[in-house]
């Protein structure tokens, strides 16, 4: 059964144009952010080219457990996510709001485990700036290192925090009857989005926490 | 606006009244407007930073300004008008009214995202204006690092901030271009029918996508080391300088693309037009566009020849900026090919085109020049160079804006405008332009350095001439403005094609409706079809009526 | 564009599962040492593996069309111009000084 709003905008023939208008639109967007991280990355492999030694030793500072289960929690919040597209692709409104309530759910619990990193790591005087400390040779490219760990997390942190406002947006949203098995492009997009932003944990993990540990 | 008219035809600009009609608009004809009212301001603010400029190299002392002011001055000039201009320009302005027109459809695939990108464009700017009142900033708009990232006292947050947010109103603009062109062309309209203005565009929003998220993060990377204290740059620390010239020039050379390409998309619009005959070589003019986006991203290494880059890497990107100007030159010889034999009228939109060819050749060729390592190691950071894109970005984009405005005002408008002044206007701006800038040629090649308030006194000859062309160039710009808006009100009403145009631009009423197209017309005849022009280019099937 | 091809739970359920045995791996091999820069390579392709399952699956890349495949394609190709021409300069530098020793 289709809902009361308008079924197309103004400026599309039919819906199957704007579906595909909205489906290759977030793809371009995505695009962008693939750059945009892409640019930090480069940074990255700059660095850890030039400072193998100091990158190693900086990235065993990391609570490689915590990483470990951050990247669980968030590959099971895109589990959640492609169930909750499903469930609206099908009409099943009442799942649809439960799988955007458990990925919010993780999706916070990823912020918690990640800002209780961050504040280890303050305790630990590795934030970048006057009060850095590190013991050892590697000092300065430790800094760097952890110059890469802030900004890269942090603006993941970001994304994530972005995306759990739109998947609010869209429980509200779902809450209203606006979606149907005619109409749940909005659901599919922000999933696209969240996914995208799992991929980014994805290559994180193992270029900020997993270095050095052969190592040790 | 427009009331010389029997009865009052509804139109885009008189369908609804009053500030927030135009404020709160999700037509793409309003929101090009709103475009054309903001890049003209910071058009002007961007000359009266360079007249700042000129004035002091009047002379070979520093006696204007200090040298700080003046590197402020060439910063803010280099920053407000590549961000807040040319990269806008043709397609914030000319882009966004015609593409769904050029391609019939009612609006771009999003509306409301068109009109965030100009909030976030005048956001942006206002970001970057309150850096400017609070004392400018003086690193070159080019942000090397470390000094704009730790050892500069200047406004340099402020400032990277408004051109993040203003790149972000690019990358909408990109997104908004692609996927219209994908997916709202009307029945007809094939990909190899589109005009190639269209096409131009398409190959501009590839660079927009893939390009601007790049400076975004180099720009945030700086304003994160400035206001919290992370060490990316940090040559202490271990940071190579060079990592940011990577990033930025990733983006900012194929930002240069970005500034001519909707340029050479207006120019193939013009010469088949104004010489009555159709484009030469189609299909080669329009991949040439997109082989100018994508190999325009394989060759920014060209500016950092002389910064310490491996040799290598400098000869593998001296090799790669030869190839990228093939397919200009591809593109240069199509339109002349147009030309010949063809019934060329010099209208004045004519005259910026052909103004645009001639200067494009000079300043491609300057650029091939420069492409070569050997040459480049003297000629960097020389008057050689800025005179090199002063020919692209003045000589060659300003003058196809300036040629699009005029051609497609009576269809923006209504009205036409007095082609006497604007034929005088051309030519005064061609040879102030000239005078201007060659003499720019000669004195980086004789060895001035750019981005000195100071210089020694055996230049000042070339440099009195620079300047003296500089005052005639603005008036050749002020002229517009003024009789531009005069049209408004005083100049004849225009036809629905004034010039009797092929497009889809031109077979709807002058200014159009706000939903482009009574009816979608079905496309049946191939783009330029200038040599049969009494075939009709569309027809109308009843049951394909526009959606109100 | 994306068809709307429903993926069932079990093959979302199995991406899930291999997603998250991937994860364990490459905690697990970080441990170990696998010589050179192999362990570097190692996490890496493991990533490429977990995103591409991520991408096709969760994504419904796999059942996109081509279009859709050509846009997901040209940002990593981008993203390998980035990479592959911005690396040489660290790599290759010094090895010819500009004074030609």
């Amino acid at each position: 059964m289709s809902e009361p709003e308008a079924i197309h905008l103004h400026q599309f023939d039919d819906p199957v144009q704007q579906h595909e208008a909205s489906w290759l639109g977030m793809w371009v967007f995505l695009g962008t952010e693939v750059m945009f991280f892409g640019g930090m990355f480069l940074g990255y492999t700059f660095y850890r080219t030039a400072y193998p030694q100091g990158f190693a030793s900086a990235s065993n500072h990391l609570d490689i457990w915590l990483g470990t289960i951050n990247t669980a929690v968030l590959i099971c919040s895109s589990f959640t996510m492609a169930l909750a597209v499903r469930a609206g692709q099908i009409g099943q409104n009442r799942l649809v709001k439960i799988f955007l309530c458990l990925t919010i759910v993780l999706g916070i619990v990823f912020l918690g485990i990640k800002f209780t990193e961050y504040y280890q790591k303050f305790e630990e005087h590795l934030v970048p700036g006057s009060d850095f400390r590190f013991e050892g040779a590697f000092v300065s490219s430790a800094e760097i290192f952890f110059s890469f760990y802030f900004a890269m997390t942090g603006i993941h942190a970001l994304h994530m925090i972005i995306g759990i406002g739109l998947l609010a947006t869209l429980i509200v949203k779902t809450a209203r009857g606006r979606f149907s098995a005619t109409y749940n492009t909005p659901i599919e997009l922000v999933g696209l989005y969240w996914h995208f932003v799992d991929i980014v944990w994805i290559f994180l993990f193992p270029l900020l926490y997993l270095v050095g540990r052969h190592l040790e | 606006m427009n009331d010389s008219v029997p009865e009052r035809r509804l139109h885009y600009l008189n369908a609804s009244y009053g500030l927030k009609s135009w404020l709160l608009t999700t037509d793409h004809k309003r929101i090009a407007w709103l475009y054309l009212v903001s890049v003209t301001v910071f058009f002007f603010l961007g000359g009266f930073f360079a007249t700042l400029l000129r004035l002091e190299l009047l002379t070979p002392q520093g006696d204007l300004v200090q040298a700080e002011t003046y590197n402020k001055l060439f910063t803010m000039h280099g920053v407000t008008m590549i961000f807040f201009f040319l990269i806008p320009s043709i397609p914030a302005v000319l882009g966004n009214f015609l593409i769904p027109l050029m391609i019939g459809a009612r609006d771009l695939a999003f509306p409301r995202i068109n009109l965030a990108s100009w909030y976030l464009y005048i956001i942006g700017g206002l970001f970057t204006l309150t850096a400017a009142a609070a004392g400018g900033v003086d690193t070159g708009w080019t942000f090397y690092t470390p000094y704009s990232s730790i050892y500069s006292n200047s406004n340099v947050a402020l400032t990277v901030i408004g051109i993040f947010v203003t790149g972000f109103s690019s990358i909408l603009t990109g997104l908004n271009f692609i996927v219209t062109i994908h997916t709202m062309r009307a029945p007809g309209m094939t990909w190899f029918r589109l005009p190639l203005f269209v096409w131009s565009h398409y190959a501009t929003s590839i660079i927009f996508i893939l390009g601007t998220p790049v400076i975004a993060i180099s720009l945030t990377l700086v304003a994160l080391e400035r206001l919290f204290g992370l060490g990316i740059f940090n040559p202490e620390l271990g940071g190579d300088p060079l990592l940011f010239q990577h990033l930025f020039w990733f983006y900012s050379h194929p930002a240069v693309y970005i500034m001519i390409l909707p340029g050479m998309g207006v120019i193939s619009e013009l010469i088949p037009c104004f010489s009555r005959k159709r484009i030469f070589g189609y299909n080669f003019v329009a991949f040439s566009s997109l082989a100018i986006a994508v190999l325009g991203f394989l060759v920014w290494g060209h500016h950092m020849f002389v910064s310490g880059q491996s040799i290598y890497a400098g000869m593998i990107f001296s090799f790669l900026s030869m190839l990228v100007a093939i397919p200009s030159a591809i593109k240069v010889f199509n339109w002349t090919a147009t030309l010949y034999k063809g019934s060329v009228s010099l209208d004045a939109p004519m005259l910026y085109a052909l103004g645009f060819i001639g200067l494009f050749t000079m300043g491609g060729l300057t650029g091939l020049f420069v492409a070569a390592l050997g040459i480049d190691v003297h000629v960097h950071d020389t008057y050689f160079i800025i005179a090199h894109f002063h020919y692209i970005m003045v000589g060659s984009a300003v003058m196809a804006y300036l040629g699009g405005i005029h051609f497609w005002w009576p269809k923006m408008t209504g009205r036409r405008y007095p082609e006497v002044l604007a034929r005088l206007s051309a030519l005064i701006i061609f040879l102030g332009f000239n005078l201007t800038f060659f003499p720019q040629f000669i004195l980086g090649y004789l060895g001035m350095p750019r981005r000195y308030h100071v210089y020694p006194p055996e230049f000042q000859a070339l440099n009195v001439l620079s300047s003296a062309g500089a005052s005639i160039l603005a008036v050749g710009y002020v002229l517009p403005l003024i009789y531009l808006i005069w049209s408004l009100r005083y100049s004849p009403v225009a036809g629905i094609n004034p010039w009797k145009a092929r497009g889809l631009e031109w077979q709807t009423p002058s200014p159009p409706p706000t939903d482009n197209f009574e009816v979608t017309p079905i496309v049946v005849q191939p783009a330029y079809a200038y040599d049969e022009p009494d075939e009709p280019e569309v027809i109308y099937a009843p049951e394909k009526a526009a959606h109100v | 564009m994306s068809t709307s091809h429903v993926v069932s739970v079990k093959l979302y359920g199995a991406v899930f599962g291999i997603l998250l045995l991937l994860t364990l791996s490459t905690t697990g091999i970080a441990f170990v040492d696998l010589g050179g820069d192999l362990n570097a390579v190692v996490a890496v392709a493991i990533a490429i593996v977990k995103g591409l399952f991520v991408i096709l699956f969760f994504m419904h890349v796999r059942y996109s069309s081509r279009l859709t495949w050509l846009f997901v394609g040209a940002g990593f190709f981008w993203l390998m111009i980035l990479f592959s021409l911005s690396m040489p300069d660290p790599l290759a530098r010094g090895w010819l000084s500009p004074t030609g020793q």
